[in-house]
C-alpha cells in the first residue's frame, strides 16, 4: 500500500516479501505513480530485503540510499531505503510508435502502410523504437485489404465442420468399381488443385504484416479449409481401399502458374474468382451426380467453404480496384498470359473428362452417356457463366468478361 | 590518418560478437576508427596488452589488477577508461537453504561452501577474503567446493555460479556465493525456489569491469573513445539495444577504489605476484 505524506516521500512497505518472491512488482508500482528524480521510501521485514533491493535497483537503473533508525526522519524507526526513480524505464517509451488500434471499425485502426519495426506486435500496441525491421513484403491495405474480413472470418470460424462428425463414412459401397474409379480420378484431380488452394493464401500469409490480423485470419482459415478438403478427398478415395489414380503434366502446369504468380491480388483473381468460382460449380456438380452419399456430402461442404474464398476474392478486388483502377489491365494481362502459356498443354485430362461424364451418367448404357455427356456440357457452360458474372462485378465490360472467361484454364482451376 | 584504436575483449558467450561489431559501427559513425580482437581469456589478453597488440583491453576487475601489476613492475603503468554503471557498488552474497539452520558464520565451520569459478572475482577470490576476515579459512575451517567453468574467463559466465546453486538446493554445498544480482536472476528463473533460501553474508561493496588502456597510448585517441561511450544515451533507441546487451543503462567515468578488496584477496589468496604472474595452482584456462 502507497501512504503519502505532504512534506515527505510517499512510503511503500513491502513488509516480509523478498524480491525472491515478487517483491520487485510493489516497488515497480510505488515508482511509477512518482516523478522520475523523485524517492520512494521502501520499507522491509523480509530477511536480507536490502540486498536484493540494491541489486534490483542497479539493473533498473534506479539509484538507492539506505537510512538508519533516526538518520532521516521520524518515519525511520527501522532501516528504510530511499529509492530515487530513474529515467531508463519512461526514456526506453520516448521514440514508442502507437500502432493504430485492436477495433476495425475504429478511425485510424488500420494503417496504409504497416511499418517492418511494428513487427509481430498487436494492432494497437504501444512498439519500443530500436526493434529489429521484418520486411513482410505485403505491408500495404490497398494491396491486401477487403473491408469485410473479420466478417468472412467470423463466418468461417462458424462454419467449420468436422470430417469425423459431418459425414457418414458408414456406408458401404452400392455402385460399381468402375464408377468408383470414376469417383477416385476425380478425387484424385481434386487433391491437386486444393494442394494449390492450400500453398498460394499460405505462402501470402508468410510475407503479409502481421498488422492485417483480419485478413491474416482469413487466409490462415483458408489454409485450414483446404487441408480439411485434401483430407476428406483422400479418405474418399481409401473408403473402398482404393489409391489414387492418374496426374497429368498439363493439369500440374496449369496449377504451376498460380503458384509462380508474386503478386496478390493478381494469384487471389486467377485463384478464387476464376479457379476456385469454377471449382464451387464443379463440388455442385458432384455433390447432384456422385453415385454415393459420402462423396455429395463432402463435395456440398467444400463447395461452400470454396464460395466463402471466392467472397473474400471478390471483397478484396472490388476494393482494390476502386483504389487502383490500373489493376484491371495488370488482371487482364495475367488472364492472357496464363493462357498463352498453358495453349501447348493438354488441360483437363481426358481421364478426369470422362470419369465426369461417367459419375454424371450414372451407367454405362449408350442413352446414360449421352446425358452424362450433356451433363457435362451444362457444367462447362455454367462455369464459363459463373466467371463472366464474377467479371463482370469486377467491373469489366460485358464483352471483356465474355473474352477473359474464356480464356480460362481447361483444368478448371 | 590517424592510427587505429584496437580494443582486446573476451568471448566469454556467443553474443560478445553482437555487441563489438555493434560498438565497432557506432564508432565508425562517430568518425573513431576502432577494431577489436577477441581472446579466449583475460591472460592472453592482458599480455597481449603489453606486447603491443591492443590499445585498450575490456577487463574484468582481476584482469585490471594483473594489469595494473605488470605495469608496474615493469615500469610502464597502465591508466584506465570508462566503466558501466552496473559495475559499480556490487556486492556478492553468501545464500544458505532457510531449513538448514543456519544463522550465522560460524555455523559454516566443518561445512561445505560453494564458490563459482576459481578465477571468479566475484564468486570465489572476495568471498574467500569475507570468509578469511571472519576468521574463517578455506579448507581450514570449512570446506570449499569450487564449480569451476570456463577458466581463463573470469567468472564472466554465469555458469558456475549457477551450478553451485543448484549444488545447495540439492543439498551437496551447505552454503553457496553468488554476485547479488545473480540472486536475483537465479530465483526468477526458479533455480533457487522462491522462499527456500537465505542470504546469510554480503560482502563490501566492490566495482567490475573497467576500461584498461595500454602503456603510452596517446591522450587523444584515449579522451576520443571515452567521449563517445560517455555520450551513449539510454534514450536513443539505436544505441539502447547495444546498451542492454552489454547490460547498462550509462557509461561512467571510471574509478579503481573499488578493487581494493579484490586487490587483497588476490593477495592473501595468492593468486597473481607482485608482478602480475599466475601463481594460483589450480588455474587452468
Amino acid at each position: 500500500m502507497i501512504q503519502k505524506d505532504k512534506s515527505l516521500s510517499p512510503i511503500i512497505d513491502i513488509e516480509n516479501l523478498g524480491f525472491d518472491m515478487g517483491a520487485h512488482l510493489l516497488v515497480k508500482r510505488g515508482l511509477a505513480a512518482i516523478p522520475v528524480g523523485s524517492e520512494l521510501l521502501v520499507k522491509g521485514s523480509a530477511a536480507n530485503w536490502q540486498v536484493q533491493l540494491s541489486a534490483w535497483c542497479r539493473e533498473q537503473g534506479h539509484s538507492v540510499r539506505f537510512c538508519r533508525e533516526g538518520e532521516q526522519t521520524e518515519q525511520t524507526r527501522h532501516e528504510v531505503a530511499l529509492v530515487c526513480r530513474g529515467s531508463a524505464e519512461s526514456e526506453r517509451w520516448t521514440q514508442a510508435e502507437k500502432t493504430g488500434f485492436s477495433d476495425v471499425k475504429k478511425e485510424g485502426a488500420v494503417a496504409e502502410e504497416a511499418q517492418p519495426n511494428w513487427g509481430l506486435a498487436a494492432r494497437g500496441a504501444t512498439t519500443e523504437a530500436g526493434g529489429p525491421a521484418f520486411h513482410f513484403r505485403l505491408n500495404k491495405k490497398t494491396d491486401i485489404w477487403a473491408s469485410n474480413a473479420s466478417e468472412l472470418y467470423a463466418h468461417a470460424v462458424a462454419a467449420q465442420w468436422d470430417p469425423e462428425k459431418a459425414i457418414v463414412w458408414s456406408e458401404p459401397r452400392q455402385h460399381s468399381q468402375e464408377m468408383e474409379d470414376a469417383v477416385i480420378q476425380v478425387m484424385t484431380y481434386m487433391i491437386e488443385n486444393e494442394n494449390a488452394a492450400l500453398l498460394v493464401p499460405a505462402r501470402f500469409l508468410g510475407q503479409l504484416h502481421p498488422h492485417f490480423r483480419e485478413v491474416q485470419a482469413l487466409l490462415a482459415i483458408q489454409v485450414a479449409d483446404e487441408a480439411r478438403h485434401i483430407e476428406v478427398f483422400t479418405r474418399r478415395i481409401r473408403l473402398y481401399g482404393g489409391e489414387p489414380a492418374v496426374s497429368t503434366a498439363g493439369g500440374q502446369a496449369s496449377l504451376k502458374t498460380l503458384l509462380d504468380e508474386p503478386d496478390f491480388s493478381v494469384a487471389g483473381f486467377l485463384l478464387s474468382i476464376l479457379g476456385e468460382g469454377t471449382f464451387v460449380d464443379l463440388l455442385q456438380f458432384m455433390h447432384q451426380y456422385a453415385p454415393d452419399a459420402v462423396t455429395r456430402q463432402m463435395c456440398l461442404l467444400a463447395a461452400r467453404d470454396e464460395a466463402r474464398h471466392v467472397s473474400f476474392g471478390m471483397s478484396h478486388l472490388r476494393e482494390h480496384l476502386e483504389k487502383d483502377p490500373m489493376l484491371q489491365g495488370r488482371l487482364r494481362t495475367a488472364t492472357e498470359a496464363r493462357f498463352e502459356g498453358l495453349a501447348k498443354t493438354s488441360g483437363l485430362n481426358a481421364e478426369v473428362f470422362d470419369s465426369l461424364i461417367l459419375i454424371a451418367a450414372g451407367e454405362c448404357t449408350p442413352a446414360a452417356i449421352a446425358q452424362g455427356f450433356q451433363r457435362v456440357q451444362n457444367l462447362l457452360r455454367e462455369m464459363e457463366n459463373g466467371r463472366r458474372s464474377r467479371l463482370e462485378k469486377l467491373g469489366f465490360t460485358a464483352q471483356e468478361s465474355q473474352r477473359l472467361a474464356s480464356l480460362h484454364t481447361r483444368n478448371f482451376m | 590518418m590517424s592510427r587505429r584504436f584496437t580494443l582486446g575483449a573476451v568471448a566469454y558467450a556467443p553474443k560478445v560478437i553482437t555487441i563489438w561489431e555493434g560498438f565497432k559501427d557506432y564508432f565508425s559513425q562517430h568518425r573513431f576508427d576502432f577494431d577489436y580482437i577477441l581472446y579466449s581469456n583475460y591472460e592472453a589478453q592482458v599480455e597481449a596488452m603489453f606486447e603491443g597488440a591492443i590499445d585498450a583491453a575490456w577487463n574484468s576487475p582481476l584482469a585490471w589488477i594483473r594489469a595494473e601489476r605488470m605495469g608496474r613492475a615493469r615500469g610502464t603503468p597502465v591508466s584506465f577508461g570508462p566503466m558501466r554503471d552496473t559495475d559499480q557498488d556490487l556486492t556478492s552474497v553468501l545464500v544458505v537453504r532457510k531449513e538448514a539452520g543456519i544463522s550465522s558464520l560460524q555455523d559454516l565451520r566443518a561445512k561445505n561452501i560453494g564458490f563459482g569459478a576459481v578465477d571468479s572475482p566475484q564468486a570465489r577470490l572476495i568471498p574467500l577474503i569475507h570468509l578469511r576476515q571472519s576468521g574463517l579459512v578455506a579448507d581450514k575451517d570449512y570446506r570449499a567446493r569450487v564449480f569451476d567453468v570456463l577458466g581463463g574467463k573470469h567468472g564472466d559466465h554465469i555458469g558456475g555460479e549457477r551450478d553451485a546453486a543448484i549444488a545447495l538446493m540439492k543439498r551437496e554445498v551447505d552454503a553457496t556465493w553468488m554476485i547479488d544480482g545473480n540472486y536475483q536472476a537465479f530465483s526468477q528463473e526458479g533455480t533457487l525456489p522462491s522462499g527456500e533460501t537465505v542470504v546469510l553474508a554480503r560482502t563490501e561493496n566492490y566495482d567490475h569491469c573497467i576500461f584498461t588502456l595500454a602503456p603510452g597510448i596517446a591522450k587523444e585517441s584515449v579522451n576520443q573513445f571515452s567521449e563517445i561511450l560517455l555520450s551513449m544515451k539510454w534514450s536513443d533507441s539505436k544505441v539502447r539495444p547495444l546498451l542492454e546487451l552489454e547490460g547498462l543503462k550509462e557509461w561512467r567515468p571510471g574509478r579503481t577504489k573499488g578493487f581494493t578488496l579484490l586487490n587483497q584477496a588476490v593477495e592473501s589468496e595468492h593468486f597473481y605476484d607482485s608482478k602480475g604472474q599466475i601463481i594460483e595452482p589450480n588455474y587452468r584456462y
